[in-house]
């Protein structure tokens, strides 16, 4: 870039005329061949890398663009690379929404004792990673009369619950009408289905976290390291948009026990819970206990109302 | 038909081979960053290999140095327009040659925003389904797709207009305006779309009352009109004194002027948006208190808050005084801007958005060693990238590299 070198100025221009000559060949091709080995020594850690996907993997189509034939390979696919990985062969399937169904959650505050019997039944449910560890459900304990959440105590380790002056409050998805997880999403990786539960195509999922950091209630978890689930505590009922491992770098969440609800069943954290605190249901079906709960009780509240997420989770209070 | 691509390959592999090529300073320089970058490979491969995990986030605090960096310099990129506005607009002569430099900074910048976003994907291998028509694209929904958009954009914008700038006058043609002029005024309004759609990312979620507020993106302009133009007044003296490049102190003095009024302006948005937070004093302040004073006993960014103001209120103070006519003087007063800002719209906007969690909960957050190792690795880039534009763009413009036959390094002119 300096002038002042004699012979900086034929250097700086190598006319079409300018041939090589021996000793620059010989420097030139050392000089790469040490820029290629440095570069070579500096992704060795790329040796590590274990659990690569599959080209199918890497090439696998978006959820809702997979046809029915596509979906039963993709089906069969992850049923072996769990049973490769696990040793046991699992009952993956995709359950679509059931007409006529949107679901609510209705979790009673008066009730709830703050045993987290709940977390630890989603996690064993959910398939979610021991190592490091990722709960779908978090309980706060709030002082007695306030909702204010930074006055809450995440890490509460008593001898027993409940205690006095305390009242608790578990907060997972919210399921909301207007999620904006899902307006923020680049790439639609999640959605909104029919019967009101967002979910997450974790084979699309490119993990920037915007999803996370837009949930006002921190319901996203994110895979920083691969998961890690004991092998015999793997639960082999699970469905694509639920509960089947999840890779590396993707985001995962509460889905209401979509592999348990779509097929009839109650999700974990409600069958769980020692008090019956927690309450789920159909709202559309006017005799169901959700609906009779939304009707009658005087005061339920939906966390953070006033951000206009509009949440199918309701907490209500025994009067 | 051909000659042209010829002599446009001619160009292009001229260019290329004279990136290879300078003297010791330059080739210590470019060893020195090329050593840094692969560092920041090295570190990038340990995280593609083992996850996230390798880096200081969490659930807690999701984004980082990556992103802080990120917005930081789409600022850089948005600031060339400061450059190209008195130039075009008001036909500012002193700055005319110059606004190319300028140009070359922001498609740096780019490159750099583009390199901080891939490395926090969790999966960059599946960064296709980003691409519309291929992938899934949220467009307009997400204003994560708009920023694909307008970044992609921007630097396509600036490429085309650098690259036929100098094409032409390599081949010692006039430029014609159509094919720059209406794409320097699109690049102008671009510039400051690329900022504000940044800033949208943060002010759209309204979980985050830190960023949901409407201030954040006249600040964000405010703020990168003066990290930006203060970057170039030092980038422009180190081209005057090592590439041997006329450039007059007016120009200088005028970008000077452009620091000095942007940087009132980012101060004062600064001190509105200090007061409204605290005077309401609702319950919404909690990140600012952890950021301006600590909170529950967390306090990891009070002194790097503290430091951000103190530079920025000595830099304004020196901008306003005559004192910073004098080179050496506006040098510091660019480089606490600088550093200013960076601290203060990187680590002190993203941070404290998370901080505490929607649940309330205070977890801090600070860059891992390889976290850190990939950041340098990426501004290494940055300056490599630029250098070799540079490298490139300084010789083209003095006429020393051309196409034309019988001037710039004729064979004769080279025996000498």
């Amino acid at each position: 870039m300096n002038s002042p070198k004699p012979n900086g100025n034929s250097n700086a221009n190598p006319g079409p005329g300018s041939g090589l000559n021996r000793r620059n060949f010989l420097r030139g091709s050392a000089v790469i061949a040490s820029g290629l080995a440095a570069l070579a020594a500096s992704l060795a850690p790329l040796r590590e890398l274990e659990d690569f996907g599959s080209i199918d993997q890497f090439l696998q189509k978006y959820y809702k663009e997979l046809t029915p034939e596509e979906m039963a390979k993709v089906l069969k696919r992850i049923e072996d690379e769990v049973e490769r990985e696990y040793g046991l062969r699992p009952h993956v399937r995709d359950l679509k929404p059931m007409a006529g169904v949107e679901y609510v959650y209705a979790l009673n505050l008066t009730r709830c004792i703050g045993c987290r019997k709940c977390v630890h039944a989603c996690v064993a449910e959910n398939n979610q990673s021991r190592t490091p560890e990722i709960q779908y459900i978090r309980v706060l304990r709030l002082p007695h009369g306030s909702l204010d959440l930074e006055k809450a105590e995440h890490n509460y380790s008593p001898e027993s619950v409940p205690e006095k002056g305390y009242f608790y409050m578990p907060v997972q998805c919210q399921q909301c009408k207007n999620p904006p997880c899902v307006k923020v999403c680049p790439v639609h990786a999640t959605w909104q289905e029919t019967d009101g539960i967002t979910v997450i195509d974790y084979n699309w999922c490119i993990g920037c976290r915007y999803c996370e950091a837009a949930c006002p209630y921190w319901a996203r978890r994110f895979n920083f390291a691969k998961p890690s689930i004991p092998k015999e505590r793997l639960n082999p009922n699970m469905s694509y948009l639920g509960n089947r491992p999840r890779s590396r770098g993707v985001m995962e969440k509460c889905h209401f026990c979509i592999q348990r609800t779509r097929a009839g069943r109650y999700p974990a954290c409600l069958e769980v819970c020692p008090v019956g605190a927690r309450k789920f249901g159909n709202v559309l079906d006017p005799n169901s206990e959700v609906a009779y709960i939304l009707h009658n009780k005087r005061v339920f509240i939906q966390l953070k109302e006033e951000l206009g997420t509009s949440p199918r989770f309701f907490y209500y209070f025994d009067v | 038909m051909i000659q042209p691509v010829r002599n446009y390959l001619t160009f292009l592999a001229r260019c290329g081979r004279i990136a290879f090529v300078g003297d010791w300073r330059y080739y210590t320089w470019m060893g020195a960053l090329s050593i840094i970058c692969l560092l920041g490979l090295n570190a990038y491969a340990r995280q593609f290999a083992h996850g996230l995990i390798t880096t200081g986030m969490s659930d807690e605090v999701s984004w980082g140095v990556y992103i802080a960096n990120f917005t930081f310099l789409v600022g850089v990129a948005a600031a060339a327009v400061m450059m190209v506005i008195p130039v075009y607009v008001y036909d500012n002569e002193e700055l005319h040659d110059l606004v190319i430099f300028g140009e070359l900074l922001a498609v740096a910048a780019i490159l750099m925003c583009l390199a901080f976003v891939t490395v926090d994907l969790g999966r960059p291998d599946r960064f296709w389904h980003l691409i519309p028509g291929i992938g899934q694209f949220n467009f307009p929904a997400s204003m994560l797709s708009w920023d694909v958009i307008v970044l992609n954009g921007y630097l396509l914008l600036n490429l085309h207009i650098c690259g036929y700038l100098l094409y032409s006058r390599y081949m010692g043609r006039k430029p014609s305006k159509w094919f720059y002029i209406p794409f320097v005024f699109i690049a102008i309004f671009w510039a400051v779309s690329i900022h504000t759609v940044t800033a949208f990312l943060y002010v759209g979620l309204g979980g985050r009352p830190f960023w949901n507020s409407a201030i954040v993106g006249p600040r964000f302009l405010a703020s990168a009109f003066t990290a930006g133009p203060a970057l170039i007044i030092l980038a422009l003296q180190i081209i005057r004194r090592v590439a041997d490049y006329h450039i007059t102190d007016r120009a200088l003095l005028t970008l000077r002027s452009i620091v000095q009024v942007s940087m009132l302006i980012n101060v004062f948005l600064l001190a509105n948006e200090v007061f409204k937070e605290f005077y309401s004093g609702n319950l919404h302040v909690a990140s600012s208190k952890y950021l301006f004073i600590g909170l529950h006993g967390r306090h990891a960014l009070v002194p790097w808050i503290w430091t951000a103001i103190a530079f920025n209120l000595t830099a304004m103070v020196l901008l306003v005084l005559p004192v910073s006519r004098s080179l050496r003087w506006l040098n510091v007063t660019c480089a606490l801007a600088i550093t200013g800002i960076w601290i203060e719209k990187g680590m002190g906007l993203v941070v404290p958005g998370f901080i505490p969690t929607p649940l309330g909960e205070m977890i801090e957050y600070s860059p891992s060693l390889n976290e850190t190792l990939i950041c340098f690795g990426i501004w290494s880039f940055g300056l490599l990238c630029y250098t070799i534009f540079l490298r490139m763009a300084v010789p083209i413009l003095q006429g020393r590299l051309s196409g034309v036959i019988g001037s710039g390094f004729s064979p004769a002119h080279a025996k000498s």
